[in-house]
């Protein structure tokens, strides 16, 4: 496994059947009374979030405390970073308090990448979102939901057809999951207006479409991303109507996919534009799940990235 | 413990593991006076077979299941810095729980005392037993904690760069222990 | 004053001493004529003249900590110019006759090589009106090129009358093609990778279709237009399917668009974000071929120095330039004399005479021959060296090429005469 985890690109599918087994002992455990594990007892994880997001945020806090790090966060509001200072100040802030894991949430893609690779710290690297990049634990969050529901919980995702519908060329969400999901087998097909898909795409391991209709019959899941309204005014789509008539999804649409098949969305909703209310709250809809399952990725995410770290530490 | 046993020597076959089972599960009830509060819990990943074996034969003598289930320690280890993050295996403990009963732990060999210190801590996690015990198929001494083991299949000595072979039948194809190095 | 360059091939031919003598080459004698303890050894390497370059940022007046004319200009001569165009988007921006003058007389007072100002097409470069060029020509600095560089002049109308209104001057409008609508918040060149770096591509189209514009612009108004650092390969055919039609246009690129890609973008590191972005393998063919078939005459560096905490730091938030006048000289040997694509005489033209002619700087440029000015380099076509930005005169470090094994060198420089640089060090 690599040092970093930077891209979903970063993980073999040994690598990524690991986390998700790992994932899998470690969700028993917050059946528990006690959900606290001592593994990382004294290993320092710094929650560096350059942008907001609160869901984010709370799923690495939480993965982190339960496995007994000692866990610092630092947002961008109300630090010195809203002031001016550079990513290259933080981190050597970080790296003078012994970070071990710096997971990082930046609106410039590559900012991660470049923590990693800057020489300005030793910790391990997590990318927690970069700019319209990668978000790659969210993938393997997804890709854990749809191997509970679709796989029984081993393996890999084998001849599985997951649609991932919506604003793909500003999405770090889909840019991981299409580079995961093929990773561990799965046949993905990207559905957006033209304008939504990013320039080279034919190239990416994935089916493009424009047409949702024609997509979705007998596709074992359907992954809608977040479009913002005001997209439009950069002439992305003529208006949130047309949008939703088009690519939006409602029950009849999500009644087109597989027996079983399952609809995802990393949140945060709009109701009303890319997912009605009924299929959001609907029967085939995991929505809620995947939030509960990014704790247990993040968990197995850090225990796999620290360990080896340390081993790699010890060698050298 | 500066003895050593010389390398290459095959110190248990599978009928002495087979008596040992069976004077260990003999051996618990006794102590317990009965099975009826016993938990059988074997820590991955061969103490769990071990664990099965010895709560099958401890239903066989008494005639009441005996509650068998196993122990991912992984998590609880103190040498992640040194070994690195390896793959979990199941935990399982049985629906009756570990609150208020006696758990016999049972591992395969007894070397420094730093994987029973982690199941120890595990089970604290999982609840409040009346009391642990611990059961190992060989002990092979040069403990590094306070502990001994209440059931021992076999003691053998060996100097610390030797390494003992548990081989069990149902992961391994054979049921022995070999002396290597 | 006399100075003796003994042992020189010109243009890489017969090997000569040359004389020189208040600022001309008063003799040219086969070697061996003149005495062997006098005057510099050029060990029998290349001798050129010097190098023009057309497009340098100096920074001055405004970010003195990135660079200032005397350290701009010293690693110019250390590049083997004798002279550079310094570029207006100066703070103050060069756009009236007193800045020009200013940046002129501190090239001069520095004296590692002539500094010939670049006006603003408009004022504050605002793109809105057009600044006072008749006033910048008719100054001390005599300027004759005007540029918006860093910002395209994007209207159509203002950009016609900047091209009609220079004609009264001979002036010549070097337009930075770049459409601002297409380009907004663009991070690196529009491709396959900028889909999966993420980062906000910057299409070719965008550089085209401002050439394009210009070209059919400068032709229908006839005047003359110069094209700063085209990169892609559909700018290389529109000017040349222009050139075809008679238009008069010129068109430069840079070293480094001759050897560098995209590719360098997945790094994430800033050291390699410049305007235009760096484009994929098949444009550097392109640029290349433009600039072995004549299509595009000059490289020029856009040598451009930025402040290391403009560099340390995410992409999206790099400024956008890199080095270029100390490396110049080695790349265009790499990727164009060592491949054979362009022999001594075309690199001397390439880099040299042709610049001066845009620039209409009379006294750089010329032929190396008896009565010419002595403005001269001598370069090392076998030397290898390593960039080590420790070393440069510049006072910034933000070179792509760090670390990197460089073939050929620049050994002396000769300004009217005089050595700017001798054994590759600034003279004394």
């Amino acid at each position: 496994m690599n040092k970093h985890l930077l891209s979903a690109a970063d993980l073999t599918r040994d690598d990524a059947v690991a986390i998700l087994d790992t994932a899998v002992e470690l969700a028993r455990v917050s059946d528990r009374t006690v959900k606290k594990l001592p593994t990382l007892r004294g290993r320092t994880v710094v929650n560096l979030f350059f942008e907001d997001s609160t869901r984010t945020r709370i799923s690495f806090e939480a993965a982190a405390k339960r496995l007994s790090a000692d866990v610092i966060t630092f947002s961008a509001k109300g630090s010195s970073v809203s002031k001016g200072e550079s990513l290259k100040d933080t981190a050597l802030t970080l790296e003078a308090m012994g970070a071990d894991a710096i997971v990082v949430r930046h609106g410039a893609s590559g900012a991660p990448h470049r923590l990693a690779h800057s020489g300005w710290i030793d910790g391990v690297v997590v990318n927690a979102g970069d700019g319209t990049h990668e978000h790659p634990t969210q993938a393997l969050l997804d890709a854990y939901t749809l191997r509970h529901h679709l796989s029984s919980d081993e393996g890999a995702l084998d001849g599985r057809h997951v649609v991932i519908v919506g604003d793909v060329l500003h999405s770090r969400v889909a840019r991981s999951n299409v580079l995961l999901l093929h990773t561990l087998g799965a046949r993905v097909t990207l559905v957006a207006p033209p304008t939504l898909m990013p320039v080279g795409v034919e190239s990416w391991p994935c089916g493009i479409s424009y047409d949702l209709d024609a997509a979705l019959p007998g596709a074992d899941a359907v992954m809608m991303l977040r479009v913002q309204a005001e997209r439009m005014n950069a002439a992305y789509f003529p208006s949130a109507n047309e949008y939703s008539r088009r690519y939006g999804l409602d029950v009849r649409r999500s009644d087109l996919l597989a027996d079983g098949g399952i609809v995802m969305h990393p949140g945060p909703m709009n109701r009303g534009m890319e997912i009605t209310a009924e299929v959001a709250d609907g029967p085939r809809s995991v929505i809620v799940e995947q939030v509960t399952n990014g704790v247990h990725v993040r968990m197995a995410v850090l225990y796999r990235l620290l360990g080896a770290a340390d081993v790699i530490g010890e060698a050298s | 413990m500066a003895a050593r046993t010389p390398p290459g020597v095959r110190v248990l076959d599978a009928d002495d593991i087979s008596r040992i089972v069976s004077r260990i599960a003999h051996e618990i009830l006794e102590h317990a006076q009965g099975a009826h509060d016993v938990i059988v819990l074997g820590i991955q990943t061969r103490g769990v077979p071990l664990a099965q074996r010895i709560a099958s034969r401890m239903t066989q003598i008494e005639g009441v299941p005996v509650p068998v289930g196993s122990l991912d320690i992984t998590m609880y280890r103190d040498d992640l810095r040194l070994r690195g993050a390896r793959p979990l295996h199941a935990t399982e403990v049985p629906s009756e729980g570990v609150d208020g009963r006696l758990v016999v732990l049972v591992d395969d060999v007894l070397f420094s005392g730093r994987t029973v210190r982690a199941a120890l801590d595990a089970i604290n996690d999982i609840g409040r037993p009346r009391a642990v015990q611990l059961a190992v198929l060989v002990d092979r001494g040069h403990r590094e904690l306070p502990l001994r083991a209440d059931y021992v299949g076999k003691n053998i000595p060996t100097s610390r760069d030797q390494a003992v072979r548990v081989r069990i039948h149902e992961l391994d194809g054979v049921d022995e222990v070999v002396v290597e190095g | 004053m006399t100075t003796v360059l003994r042992n020189v091939r010109p243009y890489g031919e017969d090997a000569v001493d040359i004389t020189m003598r208040d600022g001309l080459i008063s003799a040219i004698e086969p070697a061996g004529t003149q005495p062997a303890a006098e005057g510099i050894d050029g060990r029998g390497l290349v001798l050129l003249p010097g190098f023009v370059d057309l497009h340098t940022h100096l920074r001055e007046p405004g970010r003195e900590d990135a660079e200032t004319i005397a350290t701009g200009t010293a690693a110019a001569a250390l590049g083997g110019f004798t002279a550079v165009h310094a570029m207006a988007n100066t703070n103050p921006v060069a756009d009236t006759a007193g800045v020009v003058e200013q940046v002129w007389r501190r090239g001069i007072e520095a004296g590692h090589c002539d500094v010939h100002p670049v006006g603003a097409v408009t004022v504050g470069l605002q793109g809105e009106r057009l600044a006072e060029l008749g006033a910048m020509a008719d100054s001390a600095a005599r300027v004759r090129i005007f540029s918006d560089d860093g910002v395209c002049v994007s209207d159509p109308v203002l950009m016609r009358r900047a091209l009609e209104y220079v004609k009264a001057f001979d002036g010549v409008i070097a337009q930075h093609a770049q459409d601002p609508r297409l380009t907004e918040g663009a991070q690196m060149n529009e491709s396959e990778l900028s889909g999966v770096l993420g980062l906000r591509g910057w299409p070719a189209v965008a550089e085209e279709a401002i050439i394009a514009r210009d070209l059919l612009l400068a032709q229908h108004v006839g005047s003359r237009v110069h094209i700063c650092h085209l990169s892609t390969r559909g700018s290389v055919e529109i000017v040349r399917w222009a050139k075809e039609r008679g238009v008069e246009v010129t068109a430069e690129v840079t070293p480094h668009h001759l050897i560098l890609t995209e590719e360098l973008a997945r790094t994430y590191d800033p050291r390699y974000k410049v305007n235009p972005p760096l484009r994929t393998a098949d444009d550097v063919e392109a640029v290349r071929e433009g600039l072995e078939d004549g299509t595009i005459d000059v490289v020029a560096t856009d040598h451009a120095p930025h402040a290391r905490e403009d560099k340390d730091c995410e992409w999206a938030a790099g400024a956008f330039g890199l080095l270029g006048l100390e490396t110049a000289f080695s790349v265009v040997f790499e990727t164009m004399v060592a491949t054979g694509r362009l022999d001594w005489r075309q690199l001397a033209d390439r880099m040299s005479e042709r610049p001066a002619r845009i620039g209409r700087v009379i006294d750089q440029g010329r032929p190396v021959a008896v009565g010419e000015p002595a403005s001269l380099v001598v370069v090392d076509p076998h030397a290898t060296w390593t960039v080590d930005p420790s070393r440069s005169a510049s006072r910034s470090a933000n070179t792509p090429f760090l670390s990197r094994e460089m073939r050929g060198a620049v050994v002396h420089t000769l300004l009217r005469g005089r050595p700017t640089v001798i054994d590759g060090s600034l003279a004394p």
